[in-house]
Formats: C-alpha cells, structure tokens, sequence
C-alpha cells in the first residue's frame, strides 16, 4: 500500500497551522490541503511550503522496427547490430515514418483524454552528445500529435488503504521523437563507448503540468501511466528496461507567492525511487532556502543508494536547442471518419475514429467493472490490477468454485498475494494455480476445514509438491469432525480431565 | 547593430564554428544583414512555410523489420573502437574559454 506524504510532515501537519492563505491555484491548493501536501513551518517557524513537481516521461514505442527506420526494436542485442545507415546518421539517409508508431502515439493520446491534432510537425533538436550521430533529435516541438488530455489516479489517505481519493494531473502534450543511443563511460580509460541500437527507437514523451504536490503523488500518477500504456500496448513501460523514463521538475514556494525556481531530476529507475527522489529534493530544496540559500535552475541526478540528488556534469550552462522544422519530413495528417479522403490507399491513412472505437477497457474501466460484478472494494480493485495477471487469477477462481467472491478476494488479496511476496513469485509463476486455490476454497465453503486449516494447508499447497487439498487436509487430519457422537465423546473426555483435576 | 563579443562566444559554443578573424565576423554580419531582408516583407494573416513539402503526403512506412545487422560496415567508418562499440571522448570537452581563447575574438 501507499503511504502518506513522508512522516516527518504528517506530524508537523498535524501539530502547525497551516493557516487559510489562499494559493495561486486553487485546484492544485484545494488537493494538497486536503492531505499533508503543504509542508508546514520548518523549525524556523516560517510560512508553510507548497511543493510543486511535474513529471517528464518518456515511454518506448512498443514496435518491431524504429520510428524512422527499419532496424529492429529489441532489449540487449550485440552492440550496434540493430543500427540502419539512417541511425547512424549516415550522409545520404532520410527519415520515413512508421506508422505503428503514429497509431501508438493516438491510442495512448486518446487514452489520456487529449485532444488529437490532425496536423503535426516535426523539428529538429541541435545538442551536441557521442551518442546523437546526427547532432540533432527528431522531435515535435511546435505542434505535437496530442494536447490538453488528463491523467486521474488514486491514493491512500492513510496507512490503512481504506480511504482512497482520486487526483488527477492535466496532461499537457504527447509528442513522437527519437530515442538517442546508449553511452556507457569508461572511466579507467576515460572513454565513453557508444551503443546506437537505442539510437532511432520511436518514443512518446508525456508532459505533465505541475500539479503534484509529493512523490507518493508523482508516484501513484505514473503507476497508473504505466498500467494505461500496458493495456494499450503502446509501450511495456518497464522501468527497469529503461522503457519508461521519468525526469522530475521540482521546485518550492510560499502560498501566495509565485512559483520558487525549479530543478529537474533524473536517472530515476523505479517507481520507488521516483517518489523518494521527489520527496528527499523537495526536502533539499525547503532547508536549503530556510537556511538562508538559494536553489540553482540546474539538473540533478538520483543517487538510489544514498537516496539524495547530486548535481550532474556536462548539463552546467544554458542550452539553446535551436529549433527548426525537419525540412525532410512533410506535416503528420490524420483522419478521422468525416474528413477521411475517398480514394486513398488504407495503408496511408491513420483513422482517429477507427483506432478510439478500438480501445481496450483502461484500468479505471476495469476497477469499475470488478467493483461491481464482484461486490469487492475499491480498494481490492486497485490490489488486483496492480498485480500483473493477479485480477485474471482472482476471477478464474471465483468461477471454479462456490465460494462467494466477496470471501474469495479475502484469499486472493491477504493470503496468495502474501505467498507470492514472500517467495519474490509473480502470479503467472504460482505454484498454486486457480483452480487448486478454488478446491481448497471449496472445502472451506463446505466446512470439511476451518478457516486456519485452510491457511496450513495453502502453505503446504505452496511447496508444489503435486498433492490436492483433499490429499493435504487427510495427511494431516485437518478435517472438520462432522460425527455428532465422536464429538461428544471428546467434549465428554474433556470434562471428565477437569473434573479429576 | 553590431554582434557582441558575447554572443559570439555563445554561437562559437553552440555551434563549434571558429570566426577566427576579423572577416568571419564580417560575413557573419553580412549573412544577418541578408536575412534581415525578410522583415521588409509584410506577412500578415499569412500562415508561415517551413517546408516546401507541406503539399505533400507524409508516406508511413509498415512496422516490418529491413535493416540493420551491419556492424562490420558502420564500424569501418570509426577512429577507434572497442569489441563492438565506437569510441568516443568521456564527455564532451568543452570549448576553451572567451578569456583562454587565442582568437580574434578577445582583442574586440
């Protein structure tokens, strides 16, 4: 579960007054207030902070071949063997567009509640980097494919997940561009060497305004991103595969006052790093000014084994990209079904309309649905997507066996899940299937076994040894008495001892 | 309107050009004179061309796998290499600066 917004705040929230200033907008103050989102009087007993974090993401394509070549997309291949002349910036190549990528890009704004530009363009990005042959980035600065969508996700208020709120983060674009090759330095040697199988790879870079106040809400929004992508198939967005990247815009200010100078964070790896690399800049950045500092408009990286953030070389100074169109690439025109052009080749033509009546059920849809076919909480509908086949697990389960899904969630969510943490398993990977776990469940409904009994033999179940509950529950005689004369004689024997005593 | 030492410098960073000498300087400012005659034209309510392609159809090529595997040839191309990898310097240098510069550019 999710926990509140660092504990160090939580009780100063509780203690200080945080007092009815009014801040500068009042959607964002209204959610932060509600929770421990402004962070109150430091030991200076100055005025409260409003911490203010915006989330660049950058998420892979989820292709076979580059956004504007045909080498192949794939994870750890020999180096520089999924490279195109184009990739490598070869003199003589031109970029040409695939069209999967396009698709992706739309699924995912349609998705996100955007609006899907019919007309845009691409630009050019000057940087100069070992790892950009071509000394620029193909990117949509101008006019990206989609604008103005939003993100809601959900949080614990308290440590219980019992009470859980909705949030939701305006979603300020979705733009295509081309993911730069891999750098791994040598500093023995001080060389870098440069891998461009990554070099041309299409992503859709997710731009978040800055309505998160923390990382538990930096966190829960990009957790639900990720399960939105994964159900789309527009991108896996597996962090650890550096699939799904996330920089952070962090900066403080006082209610009232405008918005403090920001920093970005990157070299975030996982979700959990993510909301301690907010939380400890955030951190940083409120005793750095109480003492009197001031905070650099710079870029910091996340140490994940020392939990704070550094400066990072080679980003010191201004940068000017130096935008320009991509004079090789003409606009990106899409169709919806009122304005599609009679005699052009299907292959050619991107259809808005065809791909929206397309779109899976979203993560929000199927909580909803589980929530009431099933009579199980929300809450219980979050544990089950978070889990990846954990909701597929649940309702096999729920049909093999007469044990009503209200009881059998309870099983799902404290008892498997359980097992399958303690043993680092995923739930494809459970030594217990579905219809095991239903035997089981339907010998408790029966009341063959209790309750504990059933927990004995879910654990012995779990070794995999190829027994059935029924096996378990008479190897070790964990069936309920059921005979009304044994019983007696039992309860008889145990009257008898008390009485000799 | 002459073009600062400063900005100069930034356009020398920027763009890892040389104006070396009194005269790149001059063709530089020749070349912002030139393009200045832009601003003479009256562009109103007229939307900007930034490629004389925006006629023509974006061609969208299908998501199938035709190139790459060619390590060998683009590695022929390289200075220095490692097993597979190019090699390239640590980070990159950075130019020396204004005041280090030997150029023309100080004595202005």
């Amino acid at each position: 579960a999710v926990r509140a917004c660092g504990g160090a705040w939580r009780r100063t929230w509780q203690r200080g007054a945080l007092g009815p200033g009014p801040a500068r907008r009042g959607q964002h103050a209204a959610a932060c207030n509600a929770r421990a989102g402004a962070v109150p009087a430091g030991k200076s007993g100055l005025a409260p902070w409003m911490p203010v974090v915006g989330l660049e993401i950058h998420a892979q394509i989820s292709s076979n071949s580059k956004l504007f070549s045909g080498s192949q997309v794939q994870f750890a291949a020999p180096p520089n063997s999924l490279v195109s002349f184009f990739d490598a910036s070869l003199p003589g190549t031109l970029p040409v567009l695939n069209r999967r990528c396009v698709e992706a890009a739309v699924m995912t704004g349609l998705a996100l509640n955007c609006s899907i530009n019919k007309k845009s363009l691409f630009d050019r990005k000057h940087y100069f980097y070992a790892d950009l042959p071509a000394g620029y980035q193909i990117t949509q600065q101008r006019v990206p494919i989609a604008v103005n969508g939003s993100l809601s996700y959900s949080l614990c208020i308290d440590n219980k997940m019992s009470q859980m709120v909705t949030k939701t983060v305006r979603i300020k674009q979705i733009q295509l561009e081309q993911d730069s090759g891999k750098s791994l330095h040598d500093d023995t040697r001080s060389q870098t060497l440069v891998d461009l199988n990554r070099a041309g790879v299409g992503l859709m870079e997710v731009v978040m305004e800055p309505d998160m106040c923390c990382g538990e809400e930096a966190a829960a929004a990009v957790r639900e991103l990720q399960l939105i992508l994964q159900t789309l198939g527009s991108s896996q967005a597996v962090m650890a595969e550096g699939q799904l990247r996330v920089d952070a815009n962090v900066s403080v200010h006082h209610p009232g006052e405008p918005y403090g100078v920001r920093t970005e964070v990157k070299n975030i790896n996982s979700i959990r790093f993510l909301a301690k690399a907010v939380d400890y800049e955030i951190q940083r950045q409120i005793e750095e000014l109480e003492n009197g500092g001031t905070i650099l408009n710079e870029t910091r990286a996340f140490d994940s084994k020392l939990g704070c953030t550094v400066p990072m070389r080679d980003k010191e100074g201004k940068q000017d990209y130096r935008f320009m169109p991509e004079p090789n690439l003409p606009p990106l025109i899409l169709y919806d079904a009122k304005s599609l052009p009679a005699n052009m080749n299907h292959q050619q033509v991107v259809n808005i309309d065809w791909i929206h009546e397309r779109l899976p059920d979203l993560p929000s849809v199927k909580r909803a649905k589980l929530v009431e076919q099933y009579g199980i909480l929300p809450e219980h509908s979050f544990t089950l997507l978070n889990e990846d086949g954990l909701a597929e697990f649940f309702e096999n389960v729920v049909n093999q066996t007469q044990m009503k899904p209200k009881k059998v969630i309870g099983w799902i969510i404290n008892d498997l899940l359980s097992h399958l943490r303690q043993h680092s398993v995923t739930v494809k990977e459970s030594p217990v299937s579905s219809l095991l776990l239903a035997d089981l469940l339907n010998l408790l409904v029966k009341k063959d076994i209790s309750s504990t009994a059933a927990k004995q033999v879910l654990a012995e179940l779990w070794k995999g040894e190829g027994k059935t509950p029924l096996e378990i529950v008479k190897e070790k005689k964990l069936g309920l008495i059921q005979d009304e004369k044994e019983l007696e004689q039992i309860c008889q024997a145990v009257i008898d001892r008390q009485e000799n005593e | 309107r002459k073009v600062t030492a400063e900005v100069l410098g930034q356009l020398e960073h920027l763009a890892l050009v040389d104006f070396r000498d009194a005269e790149g300087v001059e063709r530089l400012q020749k070349a912002i004179r030139f393009a200045d005659q832009l601003q003479e034209v009256n562009t109103d309510g007229v939307e900007p061309m930034d490629s004389v392609l925006e006629d023509r159809c974006l061609y969208l090529r299908e998501d199938d796998v035709t190139e790459g595997n060619c390590t060998k040839e683009l590695l022929k191309n390289a200075r220095e290499k490692v097993e597979e990898y190019f090699v390239a310097p640590p980070g990159n240098i950075p130019l020396p600066k204004l005041e280090d510069q030997e150029t023309f550019l100080q004595g202005s």
